[in-house]
């Protein structure tokens, strides 16, 4: 029951860039197409995997007044490898992607994790937590590209939405509309929040 | 190397392509320490401070240690251990020398470590001066520009947002946006108002 929980307690209610608010840069910069977006989410997750598994497993050799400078290290090796097989067999999605892949090293989703769970919990529990982060973070990247992909390009997935007439809101896939879209949505995940407590409140 | 471009960065670095607002980093600082102008201002400072430092050192590391043996690919690796080193050295020489600037300043240095703008001008910098054929002296006046200018429109941007947020205070938001999602409709707006810059051509 409790795995389940760790594993499911990402993709919504701890979902790290709507709830937590984390991990906001990526998911703004990289969000003006859904390629993009699963290409970071997935770089991401295999980051995080590969650091909470690592981290989980020498969480006790490591002293606590280093540990921050230990998980930093972790990571980076793990952001250099997605960073070397990506330009090696994704050149495309590595270019579009630029200099946000180096800058998962930074991500506080990752580091996060590394100091809230894995070096508090073991192997097994970690890489639920990990890939449940994980999802989390790629499936609010997806629905804010898809949303700026949709409105800003007419597209998802390169295949038109709204036929040819469809006049594409330009701003959408600009700057401006990666900061509305973003914000737009974490008030609706609000209020979701808010309408269901006062639901469980009134029964 | 003449004045015509070096203004060209700055400019470009301030307004055109605005770190917060057009690059989309450092977004977390951005949110979390707008809430008043005095924070903002003294996290803007440290902020310009490290920018500028950390262009300078990473630039070092890149030229002389990195390119001759290299080892280029482990630019990530290196530059954010020399970010965390450099961020804690200023912290303690700021409490030795000057303990007035350490209270003001002290707060944010730790958290600038993790301020993805601080690694993300200095990996911008490596694609755009230190990779190229600029003659040595060049790249380097270049580098330490980019990076002080870098961290200056990163400050105008935050207190901006300080100064609009002190206003939102008093305005009847919509329980479910208050907090950080009406902060990034505000930063949707301005990054429209920046959006104008984008039409300069300076050089």
């Amino acid at each position: 029951m409790s795995a389940m929980t760790e594993l499911v307690k990402g993709v919504y209610r701890e979902n790290p860039v709507f709830r937590l608010a984390l991990g906001l840069c990526p998911a703004l910069a990289v969000s003006t197409s859904v390629e993009n977006a699963l290409g970071m989410g997935a770089a991401a997750t295999f980051v995080l995997l590969g650091s909470n598994i690592v981290i989980s497993l020498v969480r006790k050799a490591i002293p606590a007044k280093v540990r921050i400078p230990c998980f930093i290290v972790v990571i980076a090796t793990f952001v250099t490898i997605v960073e070397l097989v990506m330009g090696a067999y994704l050149p495309e999605l590595a270019k579009s992607l630029g200099i946000f892949i180096p800058l998962i090293v930074v991500n506080c989703i990752i580091l996060g994790r590394a100091e809230a769970f894995a070096s508090k919990n073991g192997l097994g529990l970690s890489i639920l937590d990990a890939i449940g982060m994980g999802i989390g973070f790629t499936f609010a990247l997806v629905t804010v590209s898809a949303i700026r992909e949709i409105m800003g390009d007419g597209k998802l997935f390169g295949y038109m939405v709204f036929g040819p007439n469809y006049k594409p809101v330009l701003m959408m896939i600009l700057a401006p509309g990666a900061f509305i879209t973003m914000g737009l949505l974490m008030g609706y995940f609000n209020m979701i929040d808010e309408r269901r407590r006062r639901k469980s409140e009134e029964s | 190397m003449d004045l015509g471009t070096l203004f060209a960065i700055i400019i470009g670095a301030v307004f055109v392509s605005n770190f917060v607002l057009m690059r989309f980093l450092g977004l977390c600082p951005f949110v979390g320490v707008s809430k008043d102008s005095d924070s903002a201002l003294g996290m803007g400072m440290a902020v310009i401070f490290v920018m500028t430092m950390a262009s300078l050192v990473t630039w070092f590391v890149y030229t002389y240690v990195l390119e001759p043996f290299g080892i280029t690919y482990l630019r990530t690796i290196a530059f954010i251990l020399v970010i965390a080193t450099l961020v804690q050295f200023v912290e303690m020489v700021i409490e030795k020398t000057s303990p007035a600037l350490h209270r003001s300043l002290g707060i944010y240095l730790p958290l600038i470590t993790t301020n993805c703008a601080v690694l993300g001008v200095a990996v911008v910098n490596v694609e755009d001066f230190i990779n190229t054929d600029l003659p040595t002296s060049a790249s380097f006046i270049y580098t330490v520009v980019h990076g002080f200018s870098a961290g200056l429109g990163f400050t105008l941007a935050l207190i901006l947002m300080a100064a609009i947020r002190e206003r939102l205070d008093l305005v009847d938001v919509p329980k479910s946006m208050r907090g950080i999602p009406i902060t990034f409709i505000v930063a949707g707006l301005m990054a429209m108002a920046f959006m104008g810059f984008s039409g300069l051509k300076i050089g």
